[in-house]
């Protein structure tokens, strides 16, 4: 396991490397002239592009000039973000756990509900619940993030006034950025519960309700068709047959022995899922103007703020890098034939 | 494949004829993927017809949406423009029409350039192996490294915004999952005989590849295409929402529903008052890709080695 485990940090070293060349290399799509006007502060200093150019070095050859980059990166300078206003590394570590909040509501949902209708979907394999669960799965997996969003908010908030858009309401916010509030995580809900302010917890939920549908519908088809097939397998396996030649319960044999096994593909496909939504959940964020990671992101980008999408792409491949790897080990340690090929 | 007296193998007893009548006679079966054909039918229909169901201004881009005005307050469904007008007074019977004909465009050219791109590079690595081979895998490997959507922001942020670079942005995240499947394919048909009958009888590597492993691997990645479509679609559709891909006023589904964000809930008394603004052109989209995964998922079934030909 030890080996296994040090062969695939060594190999994820590459790969990180070649992250930084790719972003470093979009970064070089920008001509000199367009680089240096990142450093402009103050217009006088437009006059002189040349010097600038010259002083921060970016007509250099490009080992020189990515070298620099990199010990920058190392210590943590990703620039200056315009549309936050604040450092770019500082801008992920503000945004960042409004993206986790609604990632940490919406994956165990989607997780639970795919397994279920997964499960049952093979249990009743070409019969009417089966076509009915893949049906509905297709279904959600076309609806479009964005206008899934759009129709929910039109037809539950416009219509109640219940679950409104935005990440906390005006009074919860302002309280929330007292001095009489301690944000321990940033994450709305969690601190409301270390604070004793349940108020705070409740408005955080209503806010999230609507982003966590759209997520949970949108992503539940990819779990549910993974447990299908992952338990349409299993049951065929010969210890299944073992169980039931055994004589055990078949409520027994399904739930030990089958449901079990499947659920490894599963585990490994929400860990993936988790990563990938945690690194920016651009889309529904920013439908419910939800000020989080991928809120920011595309507002960034619509503003042409460089520094602050180059920064979000490198933090998000990082992060899915990373994530990757945890799932991997996980997977070689639940099951051993992947550690020792 | 073995060619009896020198002659040619008649068209119906070739590998991948009997592979695709077959695909053909499980499609017939399963009525979901009828279904998925006869929406991505009446899709191609109104593509096809589109300068006849909306005529555009003559002396125009058919591809930007006219307008009635100026005013920014969404106009309901009437005689002339049965769909309404969106924020801007552009009128959305039309932008829906000619949008079917951008959607088409984005997800044929995107997919197919990706698969191309994927054939070659995927090929020539598995044939060649060795340096070639290692480099193509660890180059996919940091594509693989990015969440798609989030790579494909940032190139388009780099290249600069508008469909084309959101159509190139798409290719350049999408091809190397095609390369990795052609590349698994071609390693094992690289090992069945009639390949080493063709390097035996000296046939050229082109030739090899072209005529002897190609045909015989590029099923399953031509599946993994149509599955593709759909979200390929989306993805393009959501750039587009976000403001980096289709300019105002340019007949794309994604950019129309971008201009009802200001319209969601209407006015206290009836909130649902611009409903046609974001449900006709979303309706468009999503059943346009439903369409594409209905029939990308009966594909998926109807291959999968695992349970086909039961």
């Amino acid at each position: 396991m030890r080996n296994y485990v040090i062969r695939r940090l060594l190999l994820a070293i590459p790969t990180l490397i070649g992250l930084t060349l790719l972003i470093f290399s979009l970064t070089q799509l920008f001509d000199p002239v367009e680089r240096a006007s990142l450093y402009i502060r103050d217009p006088r200093q437009a006059r002189n592009v040349e010097g600038i150019i010259e002083k921060y070095g970016l007509n250099d050859p490009l080992y020189v000039q990515y070298a620099r980059w990199l010990g920058a990166l190392l210590e943590g300078n990703l620039g200056w973000s315009k549309s936050a206003n604040m450092k770019v590394l500082d801008a992920i570590f503000t945004f960042f756990p409004a993206t986790l909040e609604l990632v940490m509501f919406s994956v165990p949902l989607t997780v639970i509900i795919g397994i279920y209708l997964g499960r049952l979907s093979a249990l009743h394999k070409d019969r009417f619940l089966d076509h009915l669960t893949r049906v509905i799965a297709i279904v959600g997996w076309s609806l479009p993030s964005f206008w899934l969003g759009i129709v929910l908010m039109a037809v539950v908030y416009g219509q109640t006034g219940l679950f409104p858009p935005g990440r906390l309401s005006v009074d919860a916010s302002n309280f929330v950025h007292s001095p009489n509030f301690i944000r321990y995580t940033g994450v709305n809900t969690i601190d409301a519960i270390l604070n004793g302010q349940w108020w705070i917890f409740f408005d955080a939920l209503q806010h999230i309700v609507l982003p966590t549908i759209t997520l949970t519908t949108i992503n539940v088809a990819l779990i549910m068709r993974v447990m299908r097939s992952s338990m349409l397998e299993s049951l065929s396996k010969t210890y299944v047959l073992a169980a039931r030649a055994k004589g055990l319960d078949e409520k027994e044999v399904i739930n030990k022995h089958a449901t079990r096994t499947a659920l490894i593909p599963v585990i490994t496909l929400a860990g993936i899922l988790f990563a990938s939504l945690l690194s920016g959940v651009v889309i529904t964020e920013t439908v419910f103007n939800y000020t989080g990671l991928g809120y920011w992101a595309a507002h960034a980008a619509t503003q042409l703020d460089f520094p602050a999408v180059l920064g979000f792409a490198l933090f998000s491949g990082i992060l899915f890098l990373g994530a990757n790897l945890v799932v991997d080990i996980l997977y070689a340690y639940i099951d051993p034939r992947i550690r020792l090929t | 494949m073995q060619k009896v007296e020198g002659k040619k193998i008649p068209l119906s007893e070739r590998a991948w004829v009997k592979e695709l009548k077959f695909t053909i006679k499980r499609i017939k079966q399963s009525p979901l993927s009828i279904a998925g054909i006869i929406i991505i039918a009446f899709f191609t229909i109104i593509a096809i017809f589109a300068p006849y169901i909306a005529p555009p201004p003559p002396g125009r881009d058919p591809y930007m949406i006219p307008r009635y005005g100026y005013k920014p307050i969404p106009q309901p469904p009437s005689k002339d423009h049965p769909f309404g007008l969106t924020e801007g007074q552009y009128d959305i019977f039309y932008g829906v029409i000619w949008g079917t004909r951008t959607a088409f465009r984005v997800g044929l050219w995107v997919v197919g350039a990706s698969l191309l791109i994927g054939i070659i590079v995927g090929g020539i690595s598995a044939y060649y192996g060795g340096i070639i081979d290692e480099i193509m895998m660890r180059f996919t490997d940091i594509i693989f490294a990015f969440p798609g959507l989030i790579l494909a922001m940032a190139l388009v942020t780099a290249l600069g915004r508008g469909l084309d670079n959101v159509m190139l942005a798409l290719v350049l995240v999408g091809w190397p999952s095609y390369a990795r499947v052609v590349r698994g394919e071609f390693l094992r048909v690289k090992q069945e005989d009639f390949v080493e009958a063709a390097k035996a009888i000296g046939c050229s590597d082109l030739r090899i590849i072209v005529r002897h492993i190609l045909p015989n691997a590029i099923y399953p990645v031509l599946i993994m295409a149509s599955l593709d479509i759909g979200s390929i679609v989306i993805i393009a559709a959501a750039l587009s929402f976000l403001g980096l891909g289709a300019p105002l006023g340019y007949a794309d589904w994604g950019q129309m529903i971008a201009l009802s964000r200001n319209w969601i809930v209407g006015p206290p008394t009836n909130p649902l008052l611009y409903w046609y603004t974001y449900i006709i052109p979303g309706f468009f989209l999503f059943l346009f890709v439903l369409g594409w995964n209905l029939l990308g998922d009966a594909f998926r079934d109807i291959l999968d080695p695992m349970i086909r030909r039961r």
